[in-house]
């Protein structure tokens, strides 16, 4: 194969345009694959890590109304009254918890410590539910 | 008293481990004198040598390159045995391996570019783990992820580019290797 002449350019118009062609010529057809998935990698990271607001309160409703909202940074236990009996909420060291339930399967006790911005648990028998919120509210994705 | 001589019999691929670890024992020193925003965010300079290394004469050459500079460093910048030293260990050894998976990919597809930014992720993911499991056992470490993604995105990229760049014409590293032969 002949070389392929190249026409000496006169004058580098400009010497940045020129280090980006000769930079982007450096790169193989796969090279531009994984740069491509580590840049969006990168642009994924941001919102993954810093999600959202910082959790800040815990907000309890009762039969889809709001019940209480606790602020995080003050400990305490609250009992929330429905239908089988009461629900007891335990806020401690900036997370909640459901303590006790009267419900039959215990998913929302279970659930154990919730400490993010979004985190729910949901006591349904008791139609009681308790979730972190931040200062501003985030959207759930499944059902906004 | 007797006199012995001790003397070490070196072959040429020692002299050309030497000679490239020395070039990256002095781009790692010049890196550490630039002053970056963020502890243990770095460009890395001394990294295009791996993979000069890694592309001219194969992995274990990369390994030993790495290696030396890894421990002379240390040395040199006195923080052997210290937190900092086995942070910079956990990140040159997840590069190697990384290195070494990357290597295996199709050289007609995949370039030093690759492979440098294959080895910037796993430096970062070493160092988050060593750091998470030993020094700062908290979940909040998580929230630095972005910050050192990016910086191995754009170290990664650099670092390539020098290497492919570097490995495209015969200059200076060929000068590098032949030097005083």
């Amino acid at each position: 194969m002949p070389a392929r002449a190249r026409p000496p350019t006169r004058h580098a118009k400009n010497a940045w345009r020129t280090a980006v062609t000769s930079a982007l010529a450096l790169f193989q057809p796969g090279d531009w694959l994984t740069f491509l998935a580590a840049s969006v990698f990168c642009a994924l990271s941001f919102p993954l890590a810093w999600n959202g607001a910082p959790a800040e309160k815990a907000v309890i409703r009762q039969n889809g109304r709001i019940f209480a909202e606790l602020n995080l940074s003050r400990d305490r236990r609250i009992d929330v009254p429905g239908p089988l009996g009461f629900t007891a909420i335990l806020v401690e060291k900036k997370r909640a918890r459901v303590v006790s339930d009267p419900g039959m399967h215990q998913y929302c006790v279970r659930q154990g410590w919730l400490e993010r911005t979004g985190e729910i648990a949901i006591c349904a028998p008791n139609e009681v539910s308790l979730q972190i919120a931040g200062r501003k509210e985030s959207y759930d994705s499944l059902s906004y | 008293m007797t006199r012995s001589v001790i003397r070490l019999k070196t072959t040429p691929e020692d002299h050309r481990v030497a000679r490239l670890a020395a070039a990256a024992i002095a781009l790692a020193l010049t890196d550490s004198a630039i002053p970056l925003p963020l502890p243990g965010i770095r460009l890395g300079l001394a990294n295009s040598i791996t993979l000069i290394a890694l592309a001219r004469y194969g992995w274990a050459t990369a390994a030993w390159v790495t290696g030396l500079r890894v421990v002379a460093c240390g040395l040199l910048l006195g923080h052997f045995l210290s937190p900092a030293f086995f942070m910079s260990l956990a990140g040159a050894s997840c590069s190697l391996c990384a290195l070494a998976l990357s290597i295996r990919l199709s050289r007609r597809c995949f370039g030093p570019l690759t492979w440098s930014l294959f080895a910037a992720f796993a430096h970062i993911a070493g160092q988050l783990s060593l750091a998470r499991l030993w020094l700062i056992p908290d979940n909040g470490l998580l929230y630095l992820v972005p910050v050192f993604a990016a910086a191995a995105l754009v170290s990664g990229t650099v670092n390539g580019l020098i290497a492919a760049r570097l490995l495209g014409e015969a200059g200076p590293v060929h000068a590098l290797e032949t030097q005083n032969a």
